[in-house]
């Protein structure tokens, strides 16, 4: 709400510098946003007669003009096309200095002296654009300093309202706020009773009486819509952010910024029988002030005639009923619409104008019929005409009721941790203009009609810290009493994971849980991922599935960005629809592209494989312990079929690891190999206590074997093969060698293994190696036909 | 036989002239060996008279004693130069890099959030976490912002079907805390949060972190004192000052922001802070009646506090970012920086 300064002080002035007011009323909840003068910073433009215009010799577009400007007459070269004889001008004379910093010096505009500038109104720093000259009223007094003249020294103080401050929608509310910070006196405006000049009127009817408690209206007869807005008023208005549209419009949107009551005025000639205030039939048609046509959905009210909409109440006007350059009558409109009748319908309708945005947060419900005498005197003011009867409609069951609201003494000291004494309280209320009646432990407080916002305890308990001063309560910390947590010994904490992964030289990544459809396919083609109805753009419109769409992005940026070597993890979230069931797991997602180290002297280079992004993902698996962990070899549409695992923890899959697909690589574009791996938290932080086992005394024996099998076997089978025949001396074993090549026939490897063997009650005796030996070998050979190697 | 004087001058001659341990090794057997000089002297000693022979022998081992000394000596010597000179062929320039991986770091949000988390630990906040696909009850409706209200076109949400949304706000995990346990409460929600706006100065995703405290005193003042003290030890700075300003938010009654002064300027005025001197970096109040009965809470026996602040807008204002989005690119160059 952009209010002007000087319009507010015909209200109220409190003796206050204008740093020290906006800071006090930001503190009280009506937030200063900005702070600007009314006009740019200029000097020496005086109110002008333009006598005579004659055409430039030399330049089409330009005149020369002869100007009175309070002294000599002036010759000035002026190129605006609204310049002509007797025109009231804005005038800068020799040496003015214009917004910016422009002087204005005698001059020759193509060979004709000119001395002098005629002002549009953006060369004054009034507006942002304009179409020419600004024309002034004929009676303007020539030589008049045009600030004095236009009171252009104001300040508009731009207030940021919440939505629960709709009373100070005007500039009565915010002076009525501005009185009981300050506790100033308030000039409220006093509004006459039109003498009624004729009998027309018309009928009222609302149907729609929950939605519409108070319809008030009145015709007025012989309006010259031709007439101009007064010069005070236009300017106000634009202090106000409201541009001018002719004077009944202009009319009722001051009214709207003086009171707060949003109006609205018919061409009465356009309406054929009396007002109807009605829900909409779903589909019903109307085409709006600004042209567009909507069709009614579902609770819409509409003011309409007999045989049509005319207006979507509280909202927007409609093209053919709204006062046009025709118009000879009018009917004038003010009512008190139901906040949850238009709160969300205009945004509903892709609407959002100065009078939904009052009518959805809530209009004084007295206001109507004091805003229709305000404009009416107005409108007469300016344009002439007779006004006819009052017409009024209200429901009173329907209209708001304002109960008395319960307010304890204890409640405030308790909420607020203050010792307020009730006289605190009450000299507060009171300044707040609320009616109070003592009862045991407090009050019943009735608030003004103008503070519908008060409806409970914690409303009043609000108002009493804002006006006592927020910042006036002491500050405390809580105190309760201390209690010892449940402490999960077996549950391992996520950031224990990414400190491993940051140890082992992971950057943690966080990128967006919206991806590329492309980018999402090409990892997930197989998972109709969740869709976003409204996405912010086509690349960010689907949840992502896996983390790694996201983490793929940003190593492809780093690649991009001569960053060869890239280490990322990332966790949250991912978003997968299952069984119509839309199902959000946590997960750890890794990748790994380039060197193994960081460059560096005397290390070997080798780019990452496999088996060193496996090498991660165990060091974040050993956390929880790799006992209960495998892996399987299993394909992934994105990963290479040849390089990719499941990976299972108590039997559950909990994940993938993998070298993403050529196939996929180039989808991607990312062209170096990249090692992903991705696994659920859930199982990962699944850990457990650690349970001791006595130690041997007696000495380990190790034996190492070397197996020849084809190559297909999976040393995991093996591994688990062993471990199905081994007795309770087995203690480990180490996977040392894997070898094909020279002296191994093809199609076979060699297996190198070395099993620690250790005894618990005694040394262990070369019988009793042999024998656990020749289980294992016994095994292998039938299950894969291994043999020993020589 | 030789003169033992001869034999001694000679022996020591040898010794001096020894270069490495292994020659000089060669000279104590020549002389002190089996066959050795003064052995063989020594054995010589039978063949004299017994009166002479306790005089001659006394003279032998005080020659053998004076070769032992210098031997002992020039071994020593020897082995202290072989050292030297192992020492000197292994020194390394100790200025160059250490070899290995070198760890990498958490993202700045990360960082950011384990700070708030870690300081609200100390005051028995724990850490509560919720879906980031919300159904329209928890986002809104039971935080007192039904569908019509005005609070809902401020969100910019974004939407999966009328009822399913991406969370706005950390405080739906306020309800479903509330849902599920009994007061007193007392805990943190940190996580990330999606609205449909994306501009110089927003992104569709950011990060926030919602308090929740619920007993059967808590008071006003308390948060005001909680939130000063947070914000003071989270930028370290114990003469921060702070300001409450009343403000509006449906779930919460009196509302206000928290604005701190201007960290850039220290409260002079600066473009970070429009020249206000001040940083508006929380949202708070008490929880409202209506959040309470929608959870189930008795609003006469428990009061309660509730705040919420992005992660980003502190991360940015305690470490410098000058540019929100640099968040989300993850480029390494700056990730690197907050290692």
């Amino acid at each position: 709400m952009k209010i002007s300064q000087n319009w507010l002080h015909e209200w109220v002035n409190p003796q206050t510098d204008l740093e020290e007011f906006c800071a006090t009323i930001t503190m009280a909840g009506l937030e200063v946003d900005s702070i600007e003068p009314a006009a740019g910073e200029f000097t020496k433009i005086v109110v002008a007669r333009v006598n005579s215009v004659e055409k430039h010799p030399d330049a089409d577009k330009l005149n020369v003009c002869k100007v009175d400007a309070g002294g000599e007459e002036l010759q000035i070269v002026c190129g605006a096309p609204n310049v002509r004889e007797g025109l009231i001008v804005a005038c800068a004379t020799i040496g003015a200095v214009l917004p910016g910093n422009f002087k204005i010096k005698k001059s020759k505009l193509r060979g004709v002296e000119s001395s002098g500038m005629l002002c549009s109104e953006k060369e004054m720093g009034l507006t942002e654009q304009a179409d020419g000259l600004m024309e002034l009223p004929v009676d303007a007094p020539i030589g008049t300093d045009i600030r004095e003249y236009l009171q252009l020294n104001d300040t508009i103080i731009e207030v940021d309202l919440t939505p629960n401050r709709a009373d100070c929608l005007s500039v009565a509310g915010v002076a009525r706020e501005v009185a009981t910070l300050y506790k100033s006196d308030l000039n409220a405006l006093e509004t006459t009773k039109v003498a009624v000049g004729t009998d027309a009127k018309l009928s009222v009817s609302v149907t729609a009486k929950q939605a519409c408690p108070r319809y008030t209206g009145r015709v007025i007869r012989e309006v010259n819509t031709q007439a101009t807005t007064p010069l005070w008023m236009v300017e106000k208005l634009r202090r106000a952010g409201i541009r001018s549209l002719g004077p009944c419009v202009d009319v009722t949107n001051f009214v709207m910024i003086e009171l707060g009551q949003p109006m609205h005025a018919f061409d009465l000639d356009e309406l054929k029988g009396g007002i109807q205030v009605r829900m909409a039939n779903v589909g019903e048609s109307i085409t709006l002030l600004d042209g567009k046509e909507i069709k009614a959905t579902e609770n819409t009210l509409l003011i309409a005639d007999e045989e049509k909409a005319l207006a979507l109440a509280g909202i927007m006007g409609g093209e053919k009923s709204g006062v046009a350059d025709k118009t000879q009558h009018i009917f004038l409109e003010a009512a008190h619409f139901n906040p949850l009748a238009i709160a969300g319908k205009a945004r509903e309708y892709g609407l959002h104008t100065d009078s939904s945005h009052r009518f959805e947060r809530g209009v004084d419900p007295e206001l109507p019929l004091q805003a229709l005498e305000r404009a009416t005197e107005l409108l007469i003011g300016i344009c002439g005409g007779q006004a006819g009867p009052v017409v009024e409609q209200t429901s009173k069951a329907d209209m708001p009721q304002r109960k008395p609201v319960q307010l304890r003494l204890e409640r405030i000291n308790r909420m607020l941790g203050i010792e307020f004494e009730a006289a605190d309280i009450e000299s507060i209320l009171n300044r707040l203009g609320m009616q109070l009646k003592k009862q045991s432990g407090g009050w019943l407080v009735t608030a003004p009609s103008f503070r519908f916002d008060i409806a409970i305890e914690a409303d009043l308990i609000e108002e009493i810290i804002r006006i006592h001063g927020y910042n006036n309560i002491p500050r405390k910390l809580p105190t309760y009493q201390p209690t010892m947590k449940p402490l999960v010994e077996a549950e391992i904490g996520l950031q224990r994971i990414k400190d491993i992964l940051v140890e082992r030289g992971y950057h943690e990544a966080i990128s967006y849980s919206f991806v590329d459809p492309k980018w999402q396919a090409a990892i997930d083609p197989d998972i109709e991922p969740v869709k976003l109805a409204n996405p912010i753009s086509a690349d960010l419109s689907v949840m992502r599935t896996s983390i790694w769409p996201g983490l793929l992005k940003a190593v492809s940026h780093n690649l991009n960005r001569q960053q060869p070597r890239v280490r990322l993890f990332e966790t949250g979230l991912t978003f997968v629809k299952q069984d119509g069931e839309l199902v959000q797991n946590a997960k750890v997602s890794g990748a790994i592209t380039g060197s193994i180290f960081a460059e560096q002297w005397s290390t070997e280079d080798r780019k990452v494989d496999f088996f060193d992004a496996k090498s991660d993902l165990e060091a974040i698996l050993s956390a929880g312990g790799l006992n209960d962990v495998y892996f399987e070899k299993a394909q992934h549409s994105a990963l290479h079929p040849g390089q990719s695992a499941k990976i299972f923890k108590k039997n559950q899959a909990i994940g993938w690891i993998g070298a993403l697909h050529p196939n996929t690589q180039k989808k991607l574009d990312i062209d170096p190999p990249v090692y992903v791996f991705e696994v659920d938290q859930k199982l990962l932080l699944e850990g457990a206590v650690p349970v001791f086992k006595p130690l041997s005394k007696f000495p380990e024996v190790r034996r190492d074997l070397a197996v020849l099998v084809k190559q297909e076997i999976t040393v995991e089978e093996l591994v688990k093969s062993i471990k199905s025949v081994t007795s309770e001396i087995f203690q480990e074993i180490l996977l040392f060698d894997v070898y094909t090549g020279v002296n191994i026939e093809d199609g076979l490897k060699s297996v190198a293994l070395g099993l620690i063997l250790q005894g618990f009650s005694s040394t262990l005796t070369d019988e009793d190696v042999e024998k656990e030996i020749n289980k294992i070998v016994t095994v292998l050979n039938d299950r894969y036909g291994a043999t020993l190697r020589e | 036989m030789a003169d033992l004087q001869d034999v001694l001058k000679q022996a020591q001659q040898s010794v001096n002239d020894s270069t490495d341990l292994q020659s000089l090794d060669e000279v104590r057997v020549k002389y002190l060996g089996k066959k050795g000089e003064f052995t063989a002297q020594l054995k010589e000693l039978g063949k004299l008279p017994g009166n002479e022979r306790k005089e001659a022998g006394q003279k032998i081992n005080d020659a053998k004693r004076a070769f032992q000394l210098t031997l002992e000596e020039k071994k020593q010597q020897l082995e202290s130069a072989k050292l030297n000179a192992q020492l000197s062929s292994e020194t390394v320039d100790v200025t160059m890099p250490g070899r290995g991986q070198q760890p990498g770091g958490l993202h700045p949000v990360t960082r950011t959030m384990n700070r708030i988390k870690e300081l609200f630990s100390d005051l028995g906040f724990d850490v509560a976490e919720g879906p980031e696909i919300e159904d329209d009850f928890h986002n809104f409706e039971a935080l007192n912002i039904p569908s019509h209200h005005p609070a809902r076109a401020m969100h910019d949400t974004f939407y999966f079907d009328a009822n399913t949304l991406l969370r706005t706000h950390t405080s739906p995990v306020q309800v479903r805390t509330m849902e599920k346990t009994e007061p007193p409460l007392r805990l943190i929600a940190p996580g990330r949060v999606y609205r449909c706006d994306s501009d110089l100065t927003h992104t569709p995703m950011f990060h926030q972190v919602e308090g929740l405290m619920v007993d059967t005193d808590v008071s006003f003042a308390d948060l005001m004192g909680t939130l000063d003290r947070f914000l003071r030890l989270f930028f370290e700075n114990e003469k921060l000052e702070t300001r409450f300003r009343p403000s509006y938010f449906p779930f919460t009654e009196p509302s206000s922001e928290v604005d701190i002064q201007c960290v850039m300027c220290e409260g002079e005025g600066c473009r970070v802070c429009s020249h206000t001197g001040w940083l508006e970096v929380l949202g708070c109040g008490m929880v409202h009646p209506e959040v309470f009965k929608h959870a189930g809470i008795d609003n006469e026996k428990f009061t309660g506090y509730a705040f919420g602040m992005g992660v980003e807008r502190l991360a940015m204002l305690r470490y410098g970012v000058n540019d929100l989005r640099l968040f989300f690119e993850n480029d390494i160059k700056f990730l690197k920086q907050f290692a």
